[in-house]
């Protein structure tokens, strides 16, 4: 069964997926079982996962490619946070684009690939050593291309064409640093505390040339300045792409390979040691500023979204960067909660596409009469996002803020601070038009749904996802938080 | 129905030696009893049989694909016996012990391809073939000239012998240089490519496949040969020019690729480009660099067969192959567009598939000892890939302006899903390379090499 | 022996000769019958250096024979293609074959 479990998981996306491919398009039920019980079916076999590691078994799985190179999943403990993220996110996305796609074309071809995304994720997150994460991670663009080019418009196909530019790349560039790597280290497996401080000293400015490759390669999907160029483009996409797909899994993935590199392949002493966390704090600070400057000119939506996250993921990186432990948890913890309150703005503004048509600040005026429950689950998001507490959002940056503290490294404060008075620069406008000023007469292009403000499918998701958002907030002493989580995680590396 | 079954048995054949190569170690049998140096020697390592295993998986393959594919024309009288004749050729050059006796299956399989080539019937086919026939003949007689005057110089013809015998001397420099020069222009390196993209892009589907996947790669095999067993002692290492010419395919063929309009031409300047990936090993210091080339050889006959198949495919459902026209007709043709997608993840490297198996291990042996021109030319060559397999799927996916609602000639199943079988098989080389890499040990037959 | 010496620089010579006359020459019949004098002249060199010993040696016959063969079935399937060619385009070469294609 520790074997077993591991594989299971991928297959519970891997193999609904592939049949979806070859259903038809009529076929609406069995598609949507298909689905519905991948994704049940992951999110249980991912708690029953837990539940054993909990209890101190292991779970992993070895395939071997090549003389002293193997593919391995092993289920630790920041594997385990960021899976049990993706499989959460995944089944509300899930029941969220089956009800955002009803009746468009092609929709066996995007659940199939939709799924293979999953996986991928899934994938990147049990990886035990660099190769395997490296499969996983390119697997997750060639899955994600085909759900931005979907709609087949010649703005899709160059969103597409851009976006692979840059992850291809940044693929190349991983691949190089790989194989370099091996060739210097002669493993490549994730070790707490790294495995390269062992290392002869003749050896450590290639070492920092690898570093800089790897940042480089994972910093395309994590959209680190200046390799964010595909993201706003990306946003062409359906709603139930961005929000999974590039709030969640896509940058994610390129966070969490940082992540994973500073901790278990690095060591944060020793990356320190080399100064290469200095010069990856300042480019995430500058990120972070960055993103919500662009934020703030934005009149589009899911652009304005878009920012936003490039801005919010370089926390993750920073928390990293700081080398402290505090800090690593703040970082660790912001995973958690910026996937949740993230994924909830961009159901909102699905559903406010999809309802009435609004795709621009602008048009949103007074839509919180209209459409109260979604304006709600949106308010209670953005909050988070600009850090208020109880919110998930404000327990990342406390965290944060003390471990730069506790770092010597006040200065991020001052990001900080900046960032969120910029986040609330950029949300509370919106807030603001859409509760208190008057609505516009007609909207754009209004479905009905009955006497609901949308569908129960559209409108189910997010309201879950900004419960979550307050309840990691406040509940965040409990033991199973994901706060707890992190501080967990954060002990493992930094224990003497 | 009778050549499928000759396939069958060919294959099955080729399994059965791949077995008994793993209990008995290398073999070596005298044709008829008679043995060198007037007879025949056959022999066989780990090399050959992998070599031979490869031939027979994408020949079956293509096999399938053809049964289908000639029901309809005209054309199916020629093919079998001259497919056949070819594999015949393919087979016993993996299998030869002698450099003359290599001479006679070079000439079987060059004049076998050219007329499996003209069987398209029209002009482009025929000059294509006409131009491939002129340039083999030529190499041939190149190569011809060298196995003269190493015969001259050493008295024997015998690959074993040859390699004990070599020495450093103007005739051993003649003989290597006529003998790889006109291996060389049979395996379409730069600058001696320019007659593969007519030939490859005009000769019928399954033909097409079968050339770019088996027949360049037969000379290939045998210009490892001579480096490997022959020509050693010889001391001459001109390993950097080829690495060179091999990195200079790579980029040339892929940006023509990239300008062409056709599919076909596509795929044959990937092929072009692609077979410059062989030539860098030659280059790199680490023996590890060849398990990589050979690994690269057997990925590539997989995913270019599949690719050439599909390709063939989207030709007969819609009468042409513009690229730009291609979204009316890939998204009716699924199986066809995942088999095509999938030979081109093996074609960019990238995980899981042969094609990164293969690009890691050299990838591994140029890091290894710095050297990173090749290294870099490896990762550009993958990213030029890319460009153009995902400038033919981009396509694949985009809403045609006009619906083309014309009943299209149905593709027969066997025909979709051949490529894509082939194309797995390319992916699940990826997933366990332990045992092609212990066959290839077989024999040690890459332990010539000069370090 | 410097008979030997001879015949091989005259085979040596047709090769060359045979090589210039391939690439000069723009008509395909001329191509062909080049290739075949220079397979002829492999073959005069063949036998001309042959010789290792007083023994007459069997080993260069058996080879040029089969050259021989290979030569005759390979100008044969030239041949062939040509008058194909020629049936079909009208022209005996290849560039104005490819002028042609590409109008």
């Amino acid at each position: 069964m520790s074997t077993l479990l591991p594989l299971l998981l991928l297959a519970s996306s891997l193999i609904p997926g592939l049949i979806i491919f070859f259903l038809n398009e009529e076929q609406v039920r069995l598609r949507i079982t298909l689905n519905m019980a991948g994704a049940i079916i992951k999110l249980a076999l991912v708690l029953l996962m837990v539940w054993g590691v909990y209890h101190g078994q292991s779970y992993e799985a070895r395939l071997p490619l090549l003389p002293g190179l193997e593919l391995a999943l092993h289920a630790d403990a920041l594997a385990l946070l960021f899976v049990v993220l993706s499989s959460v996110l995944w089944l509300v996305t899930t029941v969220y684009a089956i009800g955002y796609l009803e009746d468009s074309p092609n929709r066996s071809r995007f659940f199939g690939f939709f799924s293979l995304c999953v996986t991928a994720t899934v994938g990147v997150a049990l990886s035990d050593n660099l190769i395997t994460f490296l499969l996983f991670y390119e697997l997750l663009t060639l899955s994600t291309y085909p759900l931005i080019i979907h709609r087949g418009t010649e703005v899709a196909r160059k969103a597409a064409k851009v976006y692979l530019f840059y992850t291809l790349v940044g693929g190349a560039l991983l691949l190089l640093a790989t194989v370099w790597l091996y060739t210097v280290a002669g493993t490549l497996s994730f070790t707490p505390k790294g495995f390269l401080a062992g290392i002869d000293p003749q050896h450590h400015n290639v070492l920092v040339a690898i570093f800089v490759l790897l940042i480089a390669g994972f910093g395309v999907k994590a959209a680190i300045i200046p390799l964010h160029g595909w993201l706003p483009k990306a946003m062409v996409a359906a709603a139930p792409v961005s929000a999974l797909l590039h709030a969640v899994a896509v940058v994610k993935a390129g966070a969490f390979g940082i992540v994973r590199v500073i901790h278990e392949v690095y060591g944060v002493a020793f990356a320190s040691s080399l100064g290469l966390l200095m010069p990856l704090a300042l480019l995430a600070a500058a990120t972070i500023i960055y993103g919500s400057i662009r934020a703030l000119y934005q009149d589009d939506l899911k652009r304005r979204l878009a920012y936003s996250t490039i801005s919010q993921v370089s926390y993750i990186i920073l928390g990293s960067a700081i080398a402290g432990p505090v800090a690593a948890i703040g970082g660790i913890v912001h995973l958690v909660h910026q996937g949740l309150m993230k994924i909830t703005l961009f159901f909102c503004a699905g559903n406010l596409a999809e309802t009435l048509g609004i795709h621009k600040i602008s048009e949103m005026n007074g839509v919180g009469r209209r459409m109260p429950w979604t304006m709600a689950a949106f308010t209670l998001a953005a909050l988070g996002m600009i850090g208020v507490p109880p919110l998930a959002g404000f327990i990342s940056k406390w965290y944060l803020g003390v471990g730069a503290l506790e770092a010597d490294q006040g200065w991020v404060i001052w990001i900080l601070m900046g960032s969120s008075v910029l986040n609330a620069a950029y949300f509370l406008p919106i807030l603001h038009a859409a509760w208190f000023k008057p609505p516009s007469p007609v909207w754009p292009a209004e479905r009905h749904f009955g006497n609901k403000e949308t569908a129960w499918a559209l409108l189910l998701p997010p309201l879950i996802t900004a419960l979550f958002s307050l309840a990691t907030g406040l509940f965040a002493n409990t033991e199973f938080s994901p706060l707890q989580w992190a501080i967990f995680i954060s002990a493992l590396e930094f224990k003497p | 129905m009778l050549g499928l079954s000759a396939a069958i048995a060919t294959a099955i054949a080729s399994v059965a030696l791949y077995l008994q190569l793993l209990d008995n170690g290398p073999l070596r049998y005298a044709v008829g009893g008679w043995g060198a140096p007037l007879g025949i020697e056959l022999y066989a390592d780990g090399l050959s049989v992998l070599m031979l295993l490869m031939s027979a998986l994408v020949g079956l393959g293509v096999s399938l694909y053809a049964l289908r594919y000639f029901k309809h024309d005209a054309q199916p009288a020629g093919f079998w016996p001259l497919w056949l004749m070819m594999w015949t050729g393919l087979n016993a050059l993996f299998l030869a012990s002698d450099i003359f006796n290599l001479y006679v299956t070079l000439e079987l399989i060059g004049l076998s391809a050219v007329a499996l080539v003209a069987l398209a019937g029209n002009r482009h086919a025929l000059s294509g073939a006409m131009r491939y026939l002129l340039v083999s003949l030529l190499a041939s007689l190149c190569y011809l000239l060298g196995v003269v005057l190493l015969y001259h110089a050493f008295g024997t013809v015998d690959i074993q012998l040859l390699g004990m015998a070599m020495k450093a001397s103007p005739a051993s420099y003649a003989a290597l240089g006529l003998m790889v020069g006109g291996l060389l222009l049979k395996s379409a390196l730069f600058p001696f490519h320019f007659w593969l993209p007519p030939a490859h892009a005009s000769a019928p589907t399954p033909v097409s496949a079968l050339l770019s996947a088996l027949v360049v790669k037969a000379s290939f095999y045998l210009l490892l040969r001579l480096w490997f067993d022959v020509f050693p002692a010889a001391n001459v290492d001109f390993g950097w020019l080829l690495g060179t010419l091999g990195a200079l395919a790579i980029l040339w063929g892929s940006v023509q690729a990239l300008r062409q309009s056709r599919l076909k031409m596509l795929i044959a300047y990937s092929t072009v480009a692609q077979l410059g990936y062989l030539f860098i090993p030659f280059a790199l210091l680490s023996p590890q660099a060849w398990q990589g080339g050979i690994y690269f050889v057997l990925s590539h006959a997989l995913a270019k067969a599949a690719m050439f198949m599909a390709a063939g495919n989207i030709l007969k459902f819609s009468g042409h192959d513009r690229i730009t026209d291609l979204d009316r007709i890939a998204q009716r043709l699924p199986i066809t567009m995942t088999a095509f997608c999938l030979a081109g993840v093996s074609l960019m490297g990238l995980p899981p598939s042969g094609g990164f198996i293969a690009k890691w291990l050299m990838l591994d042996a140029a890091l290894t000892h710095q050297q990173w021109m090749w290294a870099l030319v490896m990762i550009v060559g993958g990213l030029l890939a890319a460009a153009y397999v995902f400038k033919v799927v981009g396509y694949a996916f985009t809403k045609a302006d006009v619906q083309d609602n014309k009943p299209a000639e149905s593709i027969p199943a066997l025909m979709e899903w051949a490529p894509l079988a082939l194309a797995v098989t390319a992916i699940l080389l990826g997933l366990n390379a332990n045992y092609p890499m212990a066959l290839l040990s077989i024999g040690n037959p890459l332990a010539g090499v000069s370090p | 022996m410097s008979q030997e010496i001879l015949y091989a620089l005259a085979g040596v010579g047709l090769f060359v000769l045979g090589l210039h006359g391939l690439i000069v020459y723009a008509h395909l019949l001329r191509k062909i019958l080049a290739l075949n004098i220079m397979g002829s002249g492999v073959f005069l060199v063949l036998i001309a250096l042959g010789r290792r010993s007083a023994v007459a040696d069997p080993v260069p016959d058996a080879m040029v024979i089969t050259g021989i063969v290979v030569t005759v079935s390979a100008t044969a399937l030239a041949l062939v293609l040509l008058l194909r060619l020629k049936e079909m385009t009208g022209h005996t070469d290849l560039e104005q074959n490819d002028r042609h294609h590409e109008q």
